[in-house]
């Protein structure tokens, strides 16, 4: 007894250590990456010597600073985070079902495997186009169009999941007569948390590319569709504030909610 | 009524992916009596955890039957404790509860019993095996069961966290006034915990003993009792030679 409580000790104190020095370099190691970053686009900048063609970095702010000031950029960004936000959620949540029901069932395994190859392989484009003609030039397309993209996607990670599920701890909860839902939350997500982050994370960054594919094809706001207008007047910098805009956005819900939402679920890591 | 009767013709696992098809047991009858705990021996491989999982309800394919009464609940403490990580030490005792609102005091009180109610917040990631061992005995208690089913709950240990294990699950045994039927190679332990012993033979197993062990409740502390009422079972012309038992030599 006295021999466990020590070496629990000695775990918490070691815990204590890494964790305060795991803060620092958590805090220091992106920013130093970050500037890195602009540093080199600054150099390319410099060595292009065409502002046109390769603005540099403070051209590029001073951009953003404007359109935030006229209120255009979080018009358009508004309207492309609905939809990323729609897409993902319909995207989640279907893709986990399909997934978890895949992972579990032989039989649905072998009637989902050749779906699920066909619309890994269909283009983005071609259920873009296809949704369009066949619904309209409106929102549910739009929306559904990228869902459609992300769903096959996170149905093969969460299958991996659903796979790879402890036998020996449902077996555990069979024997006790859990109750079926209780399982599903406290045995079953649990075991899928690491699959769904990557789910997640892989799922944000693929949507919002494919909503600003939509937005340039068939929709009059949002970051893809003033893309589309920057394009049309070779407004580079104009293309690189709003890109940068929403690689900002979707750092800031990476470091707001997933990764924390990560450490809170995975606390129970020595 | 017992509180487990098995009655099984034979048990075999067919072939899979290359694997030839198994005979896992013979003819085993035997029955548990409600309060009785009733140990089964047999050399490694021959059927015991099957039979446990047959009792148990996880596999549902055998000739012959295995009865236990509607009422009352089984618990099992396998081999592997078979905790949720990610759940503290009393969310796991939690999760098997019918209410899982259940007072915090009889969690405590369980705890208490099995002198983990410091750890009772603690993830079940960071328990010793030794610890983690206790959660998956009070887990197996905090349901009431009518019987329990062990398999081979101390193996792996050290002789002197073993031994202060067994001591603990006889004390709960008395307690809780539960049936119990466990899986072991060790014949000190099966003759210090068991009212009755099972010897079961080499692949595939089938009944070859049943042997009462009648030792008060004080002789089965004795360590010099449990080794003297061994050698008197291991003179029996069945069991002598016919198990690879794993034996200890006898204490001082």
């Amino acid at each position: 007894m006295v021999a466990e409580r020590a070496l629990e000790e000695a775990a918490g104190q070691r815990q204590a250590a890494t964790g305060s020095r795991g803060l620092r370099l958590r805090l220091w190691a992106p920013v130093a990456s970050l500037l890195a970053l602009f540093a080199l686009w600054q150099l390319t900048a410099v060595i292009a010597a065409d502002p046109r063609l390769m603005p540099p970095p403070g051209a590029v702010l001073a951009r953003l600073a404007q359109e935030a000031a006229n209120g255009e950029l979080a018009h358009h960004l508004a309207a492309t985070l609905a939809r990323v936000a729609a897409s993902f959620v319909i995207a989640m949540a279907i893709g986990t079902g399909l997934g978890i029901v895949m992972g579990r069932s032989l039989l649905a395994d072998l009637l989902g495997q050749p779906w699920l190859v066909f619309f890994l392989n269909l283009p983005a484009l071609v259920t873009i186009v296809l949704a369009y003609i066949w619904i309209g030039l409106v929102e549910s397309a739009a929306i559904l169009a990228v869902a459609m993209n992300k769903i096959p996607n996170v149905m093969v990670t969460v299958r991996e999941g659903a796979r790879a599920i402890d036998r020996s701890l449902t077996e555990m909860a069979e024997v006790f007569a859990v109750p079926r839902g209780r399982v599903l939350r406290h045995v079953v997500l649990p075991q899928l948390y690491p699959y769904l982050a990557a789910a997640a994370r892989s799922g944000l960054a693929l949507i919002w590319k494919i909503v600003l594919v939509v937005e340039l094809l068939g929709r009059s706001e949002g970051v893809g569709f003033q893309i589309s207008v920057f394009f049309q007047l070779f407004d580079v910098t104009g293309i690189l504030a709003y890109a940068l805009a929403f690689i900002a956005i979707v750092q800031l819900i990476e470091w707001g909610v997933l990764q924390p939402v990560e450490r809170r679920l995975g606390q129970w890591r020595r | 009524m017992a509180a487990l009767t098995v009655d099984i013709r034979g048990k075999r696992f067919p072939a899979v992916a290359g694997a030839p098809a198994k005979e896992a047991l013979g003819r085993v009858a035997f029955n548990v009596a409600e309060g009785e705990t009733v140990a089964l021996i047999g050399p490694s491989g021959c059927g015991k955890t099957t039979l446990l999982n047959l009792a148990a309800g996880l596999d549902g394919q055998a000739e012959g039957t295995v009865c236990r009464p509607a009422a009352g609940r089984l618990a099992y403490v396998f081999q592997e404790p078979r905790l949720l990580p990610w759940r503290t030490v009393e969310d796991n005792l939690r999760l098997v509860l019918a209410d899982p609102s259940d007072p915090q005091e009889r969690i405590g009180g369980l705890l208490a019993e099995v002198g983990l109610l410091q750890a009772r917040h603690v993830f079940a990631s960071r328990l010793s095996l030794g610890m983690a061992r206790r959660v998956a005995l009070a887990r197996g208690f905090i349901v009431e069961p009518g019987l329990v089913l062990l398999d081979e709950p101390f193996a792996s240990l050290d002789a002197p966290t073993a031994r202060r294990l067994r001591l603990l699950l006889l004390r709960l045994l008395a307690l809780h006034r539960t049936a119990a039927l466990f899986v072991t190679h060790d014949l000190d332990e099966a003759i210090m915990l068991a009212h009755r012993l099972v010897f079961l033979s080499a692949t595939p197993g089938r009944l070859v003993r049943e042997l009462r062990i009648d030792l008060e409740p004080a002789e089965r502390h004795d360590p010099a009792a449990v080794a003297r009422k061994r050698l008197e079972v291991m003179g029996l012309p069945e069991v002598a030679g016919l198990l690879e038992l794993d034996v200890e030599e006898p204490g001082p």
